[in-house]
């Protein structure tokens, strides 16, 4: 029973990476395609926690956070880029 | 049943929620007009799902190896406060990159702000 369970959302969550890989192939603007990306980073770390309880394993609990870092890394990267023009902004009034 | 199985049962029912959630939210995805509706879809709704999953994941640990996960719980708090963040970001760039709005919008309230603010900005940068 809880092993079906277990499987249907993996199945859901596969489903949702897969039309979320869509929008980012249609995207009109960039940032369409970034809230896509960051919806798949959020929704990796939730297949993470389903798998590691199917393999019955405490080994991939580190994974979710580190996934949640890079992924937030990743979209205000990515929004100060689209914003800006750079990522890493220099002072010039020294 | 026993008391952990009605909590392993508990935690799966949470996942299974979650995943259901997590497609609705990804049809919202898909099928809305423009990019700034896109985001209610995309940070708050899978929000939801991944602190219903999450949540299933500590409780299934829990009651079936009675191991209280502090790595989930940092995971919890770390997704709930990190993802409306990062969603603001991002809309707020789309906006200031002049991403258009949707035909159907009524009302853009920024729009006068931003057009004044347009020429303080230009001597901001030009110091």
């Amino acid at each position: 029973m809880i092993e079906t369970m277990l499987t249907i959302a993996l199945v859901l969550f596969s489903a949702t990476i897969a039309i979320a890989v869509i929008r980012i192939i249609l995207g009109p603007s960039m940032p369409d395609r970034v809230i896509a990306l960051d919806m798949i980073g959020v929704n990796l770390i939730a297949t993470i926690a389903v798998v590691s309880i199917m393999l019955n394993t405490k080994a991939f609990l580190e994974v979710i956070l580190i996934l949640g870092i890079l992924s937030f890394i990743g979209t205000i990267a990515f929004s100060k880029f689209i914003e800006r023009g750079v990522i890493v902004e220099r002072k010039r009034d020294r | 049943m026993s008391v952990n199985e009605i909590g392993e049962f508990i935690g799966a029912l949470l996942i299974l929620t979650g995943g259901i959630a997590s497609v609705i939210s990804v049809f919202g995805l898909i099928r809305l007009p423009d990019v700034y509706t896109r985001s209610h879809a995309a940070t708050k709704s899978s929000t939801l799902a991944v602190l219903l999953t999450l949540s299933g994941t500590f409780l299934y640990f829990w009651f079936s190896e009675q191991f209280i996960s502090v790595r989930v719980l940092l995971g919890i708090v770390f997704v709930f406060l990190t993802a409306p963040v990062a969603g603001h970001l991002i809309i707020r760039a789309a906006y200031r990159s002049k991403v258009k709005l949707a035909d159907i919008s009524v009302e853009d309230a920024l729009y006068e702000v931003l057009h004044k603010e347009e020429n303080v900005e230009e001597d901001e940068t030009g110091r």
